[in-house]
């Protein structure tokens, strides 16, 4: 019976196969993990609701004008649901750890 | 986040990750559905990237095609029973197609092309530039078929007053605030020109998922962000069509050579376009230690935005004295080109080797690279370092 089963599903996955197609994502690889530091769960909170945070450790080190535009361009361009009191936390967290 | 071990692959250290190159060091192999290691730049919408070791041949195959998205969810299941391509807007005839009908109602045409990013290489900028901070791998040339652009246009009778047509793929933000990745080329551009494709094959074979499934616009000799991957809706339009993906985003300074002085803005910009000349050593791979007096094969790839490429030159006294290689086979003007030569380092210590490729209009590459504040367009003289024993 369970190899009734299976047969049954590697049929239907065949039969899929021509017109069908389907993958399943990884998840967020830990590489880009934020560095621990003061705001870090903040700009972690926030970040990931639309992108992984290797978006943020690989960018240039910068001072807290880049990454003010930058959290500035989350919120204004892209409509990111960010507090100001959070975008604060998180230009003064990125500034700090990832700074010049 | 976490979880995401398993996609080291095979649990060894990465030669990326002990890399020399600052752009690479510290980026793991990762191995996504349909796609062999690749270099992870970004998970979440996922950008992976090349080894350079798959740029010595002319064809990089679909398994180790790189990978850009740029908005969260992407697709990740295509039903081709329910897929249809709907042509829509400023048209006679709006049409719905399925994927038989696309191979069956319009001629397939073929051509080699190479899909670059726009930010192809940003990582070396200097100053350096926000962004996705690529080396060099966001590149690739491939054979694609599919039905031309201008057939189905005309299938669902462009009207009066149409300027530009817009492509949008399945791929659609979580947050309604996030700008959709809608482009948008000119009538007169697409309808010029018989290379521009809806293409549903790479390489003799359906697209991976991550490369577009089940369709893409290709658009030879232009920048990745025009080949609007899982394409879904093709949209005739009586204005210019100026949301975000086209202004601000993919934008270059409005003068011949798309640069302005390093850190400074540009007065005026227009949308990234046709592809500069570019040229890359990949064999042996930089850093391989070599033998003085005992000759070697160089080998690697040149490309420009459709012109086609005529002559690549490399020099090892630091461009002094450049010398011609030999050329492989002609795939057209859009494909990558091959090339060789038989070099023999000169003498111990450490060699550089520059490589320069030349165009059919005879356009080039700078010994100084350009700069633009969003990183596109850089092809100036790339070089290779062998520690020579």
């Amino acid at each position: 019976m369970v190899t009734r089963v299976l047969l049954l599903a590697l049929a239907l996955v065949a039969a899929g196969a021509a017109g069908a197609e389907e993958i399943t994502l990884p998840p967020d690889h830990p590489y880009g993990m934020l560095k621990p530091g003061p705001g870090s769960e903040v700009a972690q909170r926030n970040c990931v609701l639309c992108h992984s945070t290797d978006y943020i450790v690989r960018q240039p080190p910068g001072d807290a004008k880049q990454w003010d535009g930058v959290v500035t361009k989350m919120v204004k361009v892209f409509g990111a649901p960010v507090s100001d009191a959070d975008a604060k936390t998180i230009v003064d967290y990125l500034a700090r750890q990832y700074g010049k | 986040m976490g979880g995401g071990a398993a996609l080291v692959a095979s649990g060894r250290v990465p030669a990326w990750a002990q890399s020399s190159d600052p752009i690479l060091a510290g980026r793991p192999l990762v191995r996504y559905p349909q796609k062999t290691d690749l270099i992870l730049l970004t998970s979440r919408p996922p950008q992976l990237e090349t080894p350079m070791t798959w740029f010595d041949r002319a064809i990089t195959p679909n398994e180790a095609f790189f990978v850009r998205y740029h908005v969260f969810p992407i697709p990740t299941q295509v039903d081709l029973a329910t897929w249809r391509l709907r042509i829509g807007g400023h048209v006679d005839r709006p049409l719905e197609l399925s994927m038989d009908e696309l191979k069956t109602r319009f001629p397939a045409a073929a051509v080699t092309a190479v899909n670059q990013c726009s930010g192809n290489s940003r990582g070396r900028f200097s100053p350096r530039v926000l962004g996705g901070q690529w080396g060099d791998g966001a590149m690739g040339s491939a054979e694609w078929v599919g039905c031309r652009l201008k057939d189905v246009l005309a299938a669902a009778g462009v009207r009066q007053g149409a300027v530009e047509v817009t492509f949008d793929g399945l791929d659609k933000p979580a947050f309604p605030s996030v700008p959709d990745l809608v482009k948008s080329l000119a009538l007169a551009r697409v309808l010029d020109d018989p290379n521009v494709i809806v293409a549903y094959q790479m390489n003799g074979a359906a697209l991976p998922m991550l490369n577009g499934f089940p369709a893409r616009l290709v658009v030879p000799g232009w920048y990745a962000t025009y080949w609007v991957k899982n394409l879904s809706d093709i949209t005739v339009v009586d204005k210019p069509f100026e949301q975000y993906w086209m202004k601000p985003a993919y934008r270059i300074p409005d003068n011949p050579c798309g640069c302005v002085e390093p850190g400074t803005a540009p007065k005026a910009t227009v949308p990234i376009n046709r592809m500069n000349v570019r040229s890359f050593l990949v064999s042996p791979a930089p850093g391989a230690r070599l033998a003085a007096g005992r000759p070697v094969t160089l080998k690697g790839i040149a490309f420009d935005g459709g012109y086609g490429i005529r002559e690549v030159e490399i020099s090892d006294d630091g461009g002094s004295t450049w010398r011609r290689v030999s050329l492989g086979p002609d795939l057209g003007p859009y494909a990558f080109r091959e090339w060789s030569a038989a070099w023999t380092p000169p003498r111990a210590g450490a060699a550089r080797v520059m490589v320069r490729a030349f165009n059919r209009i005879g356009e080039s590459q700078g010994t100084e690279p350009l700069w633009n504040p969003s990183g596109y367009l850089r092809n100036v003289i790339e070089s290779v370092e062998y520690p020579v024993g």
